[in-house]
């Protein structure tokens, strides 16, 4: 057993921190909640990729570094920490750069891998339909092979970001005489292909957090299907293992408790800081305790990572249990700040920008991405503890 | 980073597992909440013979050279098969306080005789007020000639009935320092012991002392130096309670999941009903939680580094959680989990998260406070 990290990683550790210090210190971003996913900024996500922090993982021959899952894990958790707009790329380096690695051919891992690395290739998510949530093998998109092609047809939707994504990850039927499970494929296509538009989708917090795509006799060469025709859904039953098991999960809100530690340690009411009411104080320790195991879940998953498994259940705990600690936390801070909690972004007497109002809210949303709740307990009951289904 | 135990250690558990497995069965559990010393000897000897008591201590006093870590993951075996053995209080409450701030005899004088089998030890550190403050402490030591007279009580002093030497912790100055670890031969004329009744039926003891002379030979380590001592004492109790608890909470998490998949209703097993399954996965999650944070805060004290924050996270947690996951047990269980036929009682009495806590955890509480910057 070793819980400490190496020489090496921490060197790594603080190059980030500077680097992302030095970033907000220049005014080029502010820390915001939810900038893993919402912060667009094509600007950061190319001098990441002149960092060479793109791909971290992934073989130098494709243009990675070799790098463990426990680094890249480094990476994310001070990107976290820092706020930082890492929405264009964050999906393509999670999951699609991985999931191409796997399973794609020779010639999608050179066209592809390399963009990713540059931090040109935005890649958004098209699995779930308005009825194919947690039942993903139910989808009904299809593309149907003509010639060297496919022509694919249907709607999706929960698209994160896709107003600036250039490609999307796309799972549809190519096979509706099998058993639903067995007829769904994988492709990566440029979103500019014609007869794919797009809807915006307004979350509660009133960001346009989502898309509706919709796709109108669009003509796709096969070189974009990823990996055996027909094996789609087993490839991304790993895929969103991938896409459940990180940093993102626990510190999407870290802005915001960082600026609820100094609000509560320079706030004072009746003469003393509120950091010394008894029952605030204990409050912000269980916040803090549930923050560390989350830490220790997470680096577990990186572990299982490393040792080359799709750490399917660790994954599905670990989103379960921390995506209750971003509630928890989003209402936590509601509860110490009052009727201030309300305000918006922009109005007057805001505290955070407004932070606090837009995690409350879009926190809500956190138990249900990439996976509900329920389904990431069925996962852990019974991939990981073995239940029976019936 | 590396969370995996060692071959030698995966090694020494399954060794433990083994052995506990073929001589502490519930039966013998059972036995022993009715025994009045409340262990075997016999089964205390083998235990040395296995080299368990000593497994911590450096060789040249007798022990086997492993670490603090390789002794949690004893202790964690111990904590799954419910062993009633004085082998806490001996090893992690008296043996590792003379390792550690002992003065070298005492450390010869003592350790090889612990390891061997021939003396059990324990702690009198705390008073019937359970205040955990150093100026708490009220049980004198008052010098007289080349000794200390001891007189006044402690309290939960586990297997104190059978104890051949107690540390006392004992005030033996006015001034609010005034701190000394006293080594009492615990059978001494004027130490009377009460065994309280607790809900584990083991040995948790009362222990009077009236007037009972001491040698000032005996003072562990320094005069008036005792308190970092009993502080250090309690952390790393802390930890190895911590990684007892997580064979404990192991144990009942896979006899709760072997239930649900056993038990049937409406013609099919429980564990197929998802509100049973989410059960199982919440239980499995603060396991999950305890398991990493105890191991993290133990390496850190195997590693001699500072784990304050890191015990206090473990201490927090597990405290946090283990009603939770008896609560669950016992409701996936039903009825049958609450009656003395099941095995699962053993373990919920045994679970005990109000052990090496200091008073309801605020001490722990304001550990992490500080770390975070709370002002």
């Amino acid at each position: 057993m070793d819980f400490a990290f190496t020489e090496e990683q921490n060197r790594f550790r603080e190059e980030v921190r500077d680097f992302l210090e030095g970033e907000i210190e220049q005014g080029l971003w502010k820390p915001s909640c939810d900038a893993w996913i919402q912060g667009y900024n094509p600007e950061f996500t190319k001098r990441v990729a002149q960092k060479r922090w793109m791909g971290l993982t992934w073989p130098k021959e494709y243009g990675g570094q070799e790098r463990s899952f426990v680094d890249r894990f480094i990476l994310t958790e001070e990107m976290l920490r820092y706020g930082a707009p890492a929405a264009c790329h964050w999906f393509a380096d999670r999951q699609i750069g991985g999931s191409i690695l796997k399973y794609g051919s020779e010639e999608q891992k050179r066209e592809f891998l390399p963009k990713i690395i540059r931090g040109e290739m935005y890649v958004g998510l098209g699995m779930s339909e308005t009825e194919a949530g947690s039942d993903l093998a139910s989808l009904r998109t299809t593309a149907v092979e003509d010639g060297n092609d496919y022509i694919i047809n249907g709607q999706k939707t929960w698209t994160s970001g896709a107003w600036f994504m250039n490609h999307i990850y796309l799972l549809a039927r190519t096979d509706t005489t099998v058993p639903k499970h067995r007829g769904i494929s994988e492709f990566i296509i440029p979103i500019d292909t014609p007869g794919i538009s797009r809807i915006p989708m307004i979350d509660v917090t009133g960001t346009e957090a989502w898309n509706d795509i919709f796709f109108d006799n669009v003509r796709v060469s096969k070189k974009y299907l990823i990996g055996e025709k027909n094996k789609g859904f087993y490839h991304v039953m790993e895929q969103l293992a991938y896409e459940r098991s990180g940093f993102e999960r626990l510190m999407g809100n870290y802005a915001l408790f960082e600026a609820l530690l100094k609000f509560v340690n320079e706030t004072k009411r009746n003469g003393k800081a509120l950091s010394q009411d008894t029952v605030i104080r204990y409050k912000l320790v269980q916040l803090q305790v549930g923050f560390e195991v989350g830490r220790l879940l997470m680096y577990k998953v990186a572990l299982v990572m490393d040792e080359g498994q799709a750490p399917t259940v660790e994954a599905a705990m670990s989103k379960a249990y921390a995506t209750a600690f971003e509630q928890r936390l989003a209402n936590t801070t509601m509860e110490i700040l009052g009727p201030y909690g309300l305000l918006w972004a922009g109005s007057k007497y805001a505290p955070f920008g407004g932070m606090a109002a837009h995690s409350y809210l879009g926190s809500k949303g956190y138990s249900l991405q990439a996976g509900t709740t329920e389904i990431m307990k069925n996962i852990v009951a019974t991939r990981g503890l073995g239940l029976p289904t019936s | 980073m590396n969370l995996a135990l060692s071959e030698e250690q995966e090694i020494l558990k399954k060794a433990a597992r083994d052995f506990l497995e073929e001589k502490c069965n519930k039966s013998f559990v059972k036995q022993m909440e009715q025994d009045e010393k409340g262990y075997s000897p016999e089964l205390w000897e083998e235990m040395a013979n296995l080299g368990w008591i000593g497994l911590a201590f450096p060789e040249k006093y007798g022990g086997s050279g492993m670490t603090f870590l390789d002794l949690c993951v004893l202790l964690e075996e111990m904590g799954r098969a419910c062993l009633p053995a004085p082998f806490f209080s001996t090893v992690v409450l008296g043996a590792l306080p003379i390792l550690n701030a002992g003065r070298e005899e005492q450390r010869k004088q003592y350790l090889p005789m612990i390891a061997s089998g021939k003396a059990i030890f324990s702690l009198a550190w705390m008073e019937p007020e359970l205040e955990y403050e150093r100026k708490a402490i009220t049980v004198e030591a008052t010098p007289d000639g080349d000794a200390y007279i001891i007189t006044g009580s402690k309290l939960f002093v586990p297997y104190a009935n059978v104890a051949d030497y107690l540390l006392c912790a004992a005030r033996t100055s006015k001034r609010e320092k005034g701190i000394t670890i006293l080594i009492v031969a615990a059978k001494s004329p004027g130490v009377k012991y009460t065994v309280l009744k607790t809900m584990a039926h083991d040995k948790l003891c009362e222990a009077l002392f009236d007037h009972v002379p001491v040698a000032k030979e005996n003072i562990l380590g320094q005069l008036n130096q005792g308190w970092n001592e009993v502080q250090k004492t309690v952390e790393r109790a802390g930890v190895a309670k911590c990684c007892e608890l997580v064979g404990n909470f192991q144990w009942v998490l896979e006899d709760t999941i072997a239930y649900a998949k056993e038990r049937k209703q409406f013609d099919r097993p429980i564990g197929s009903f998802q509100v049973i399954q989410h059960y199982c996965a919440d239980m499995a999650t603060y396991v999950e939680g305890a398991r990493l944070s105890a191991y993290q805060a133990a390496w850190m004290l195997s590693e001699g580094l500072p784990g304050t924050k890191e015990i206090a996270v473990a201490k927090s947690w597990i405290n946090e959680v283990s009603p939770l996951i008896f609560n669950l047990a016992h409701q996936i269980h039903g009825a049958m989990g609450v009656t003395i036929e099941h095995d699962l009682h053993f373990y919920t009495t045994r679970a005990r998260p109000v052990e090496f806590s200091y008073s309801g955890d605020n001490y722990y509480r304001e550990v992490i406070a500080k770390e975070m910057g709370l002002a």
